[in-house]
């Protein structure tokens, strides 16, 4: 099937900084794509080159086969939600809804089912009448949404449209994105350094560092192999644990640092096994105590330093061999600072990258 | 304390008390000044105020004196071209501005220097500009084009716009920079929103963007009413009323007739009247404004 957008060697500079270095990327038809990066990194701009509220250094943007890397945002047939909302302030609901339409020239009756199909999906009926001021955060940004969705548009692109919203509306209103992209089956391009929703709600996210793409897959692929350090360590909260120290392969594969060494045969390498300097990263709920510890090859003695109760898990931070170390437990567990503990994991689990290249092996 | 809901004269006793010389200095020199002028209007004051009552004659006499009434005229044109000249050029030329050219610091100070220099200066260099012996008349002609004519200020018809030119001149900058400060505060997301709904850059500007600008235009139009009003210098310093009585505005009739012509009674009636004219404006519009029914 044909891709829904290409973007083909799109590079951006704004004088001599160069925010995008020549991405590739397809996106399918109905797909959900996530582009999750810090601050800076340069999603809003790729955003803004789709959607051609920026003119882009070299490459080109084909939406639905169309080459409209020169057309006008109105002529690609895109609709954008921004994170301030956006909304035209002096105009009612129903005037933010229609001021497109109605400039275009459209029938009054179509307006006027379009913004009714819209008021009824996003459920603002009664709001229509209103004016932006007498709207919460979360109404305000689904009018926002819906100005998107009278447009009748195959791709949606939106720029964290939930950062402006307490964490109790976020979490609802990602809820509702979701079902408004199972209802619609659009194209939808959604950027937010949440990650979180970027894990909730993509079908695939790329990772955007310095204007590149560091890895653009599944999400389960992106939290379970990130191809490579950065990856692994933006992904997850926590974040990884990473261990410094060298794969020696003349026997099994092993893994030496400065205090301690283990076996890391479970551990399926990317070209089969590497030897060199490495980093070695377990996620801390990868890391097992108790009865569980039966499954993990790997163990070692640690002492709790910090514990961080969450409710639902409990948050431990400690040392194993003078090597800082942190992992969940389970929100009943009883641990002190101070405590011993044997904690393990399983190799198979973990990601390890070159300490050059910083690539998985 | 009492879970009585406290009375509101007493709350916040410090701000009130900080703002007693303020309130009282508004009462007594404002109001009562001006309520003393109103009372000296209906007298017959001559060179000092003499309490003799004459009910409405200086009225009458000041509605009946030609130049008074041509004065409320000049006002009215200079006014009306003023503010709708002024707000269209100084708008479009912060919108100009507001479109990330380059230099814009230096252009912002150029077209703000005429607000930075008094109207004296700003009349006596537009008096010579359009002087017809050595001004642009002059310097066209000087091309080669002898039968060129541009002399308002010397044609009792057109004078008043040659005065309107100098006002212009002068106000435009300071309405473009309020007029660029707002446009810099509206969100640029809005913008973009626009766009991608494709809308034309005009309607943006018209339906959104100066609606959204709302509190500037109206702080703008205070101010730019406020100099219209009380003008003055500008017209002794370029015309002193002339030719005849046709540049003559009502902030120089008052002049002229307190400390001119010794006639306090005729300057009171005068600037009675300047004051009714404000309010006949202002307090519809603050009442819109501020009072009956709430914002929202
Ligand atoms: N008009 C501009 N001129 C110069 N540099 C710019 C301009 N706009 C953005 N940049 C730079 O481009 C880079 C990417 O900006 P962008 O807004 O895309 O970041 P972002 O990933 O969306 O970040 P955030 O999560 O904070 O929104 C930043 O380093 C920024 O400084
Ligand atoms: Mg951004």
């Amino acid at each position: 099937m044909e891709s829904s957008i290409s973007i083909r060697d799109l590079s951006l500079s704004f004088g001599a900084v160069k925010v995008l270095r020549n991405l590739n990327i397809e996106i399918g038809q109905g797909e959900f794509l996530v582009l999750l990066g810090s601050s800076g990194c340069g999603k809003s701009t790729l955003l803004n080159c789709i959607a051609g509220l920026l003119d882009v250094t070299d490459g080109q943007i084909f939406i639905q086969g169309k080459n409209v890397t020169w057309a006008e945002p109105s002529d690609r047939g895109i609709g954008m939600v921004f994170q301030s909302y956006a909304l035209y302030p002096q105009m009612t609901v129903e005037g933010n809804l229609s001021f497109g339409l109605k400039n275009a020239g459209m029938a009054k009756d179509e307006i006027k089912k379009r913004v009714a199909r819209a008021a009824e999906i996003l459920q603002i009926e009664p709001l229509l009448k209103r004016k932006p001021a007498a709207l919460s955060g979360g109404q305000r940004q689904r009018v926002a949404i819906g100005r998107a969705l009278v447009r009748d548009v195959d791709v949606f692109l939106f720029d964290e449209p939930l950062s402006n919203l307490d964490a109790k509306l976020r979490a609802d209103l990602r809820v509702e994105i979701k079902r408004l992209h199972q209802r619609l089956k659009n194209t939808m391009i959604y950027v937010t350094h949440d990650q979180v929703e970027a894990l909730t709600l993509a079908d695939r996210i790329a990772i955007m560092k310095g204007g590149n793409i560091q890895q653009l897959a599944s999400p389960n692929e992106i939290y379970n192999k990130p191809a490579n350090k950065y990856v692994a360590d933006f992904i997850g909260s926590p974040s990884m644990n990473f261990l410094e120290g060298v794969i020696d392969i003349s026997g099994a594969p092993q893994f030496n640092s400065d205090v301690m060494s283990f076996d890391i045969s479970g551990y399926e390498f990317v070209d089969g096994p590497t030897g060199g300097p490495a980093w070695f990263g377990i996620r801390p709920e990868h890391i097992v105590t108790g009865e569980l510890l039966a499954n993990a090859p790997v163990q070692f003695d640690a002492e709790v330093e910090l514990v961080e109760p969450m409710g639902s898990d409990t948050l431990v931070w400690a040392k194993v061999e003078g090597v800082p170390m942190h992992f969940r437990m389970d929100g009943q567990a009883e641990v002190r600072s101070g405590d011993q503990m044997r904690i393990g994991f399983d190799p198979a689990r973990a990601n390890i990258f070159n300490k050059e290249t910083e690539l998985r092996i | 304390m009492s879970s009585e809901r406290p009375n509101g004269l007493f709350r916040n006793i410090p701000a009130k008390v900080a703002a007693i010389p303020m309130i009282i200095t508004a009462l007594v020199v404002f109001m009562g000044g001006s309520l003393w002028t109103m009372a000296y209007s209906l007298t017959k004051s001559k060179l000092l105020p003499k309490w003799k009552f004459v009910g409405l004659d200086q009225y009458e006499r000041l509605w009946s004196t030609k130049r008074w009434v041509v004065s409320i005229e000049n006002l009215f044109i200079y006014g009306v071209c003023m503010l709708i000249a002024s707000f269209v050029i100084g708008f479009i030329l912060a919108a100009l501005m507001d479109q990330k050219i380059r230099f814009e610091n230096t252009f912002r100070t150029i077209i703000l220097y005429p607000f930075a220099l008094s109207f004296i200066v700003t009349g006596l260099v537009w008096q010579w500009i359009l002087n017809p012996e050595f001004g642009i008349q002059s310097i066209i002609r000087g091309l080669g084009f002898t039968s060129f004519e541009f002399d308002p200020l010397y044609n009792a018809d057109i004078a008043i716009y040659g005065i309107l030119i100098a006002g212009l001149w002068q106000g435009t900058g300071l309405i473009m920079v309020l007029m660029l400060a707002g446009l810099r505060g509206i969100d640029q997301e809005i913008w973009k929103a626009a766009k991608v709904d494709g809308i034309p850059t005009w309607k943006t500007y018209l339906f959104i963007v100066i609606p959204m600008m709302r509190p500037v235009f109206i702080t703008t139009l205070v101010l730019v009413a406020a100099s219209i009003v009380k003008v003055y210098d500008l017209i002794v310093a370029q015309t002193g009323g002339g030719p005849g009585i046709s540049t003559e505005m009502p902030a120089k009739y008052v002049y002229d007739y307190m400390f001119g012509g010794q006639n306090l009674g005729q300057g009171f009636a005068a600037s009675t009247m300047m004051l009714l004219a404000v309010l006949v404006v202002v307090i519809p519009w603050a009442y819109l404004e501020f009072g009956g029914k709430k914002r929202g």
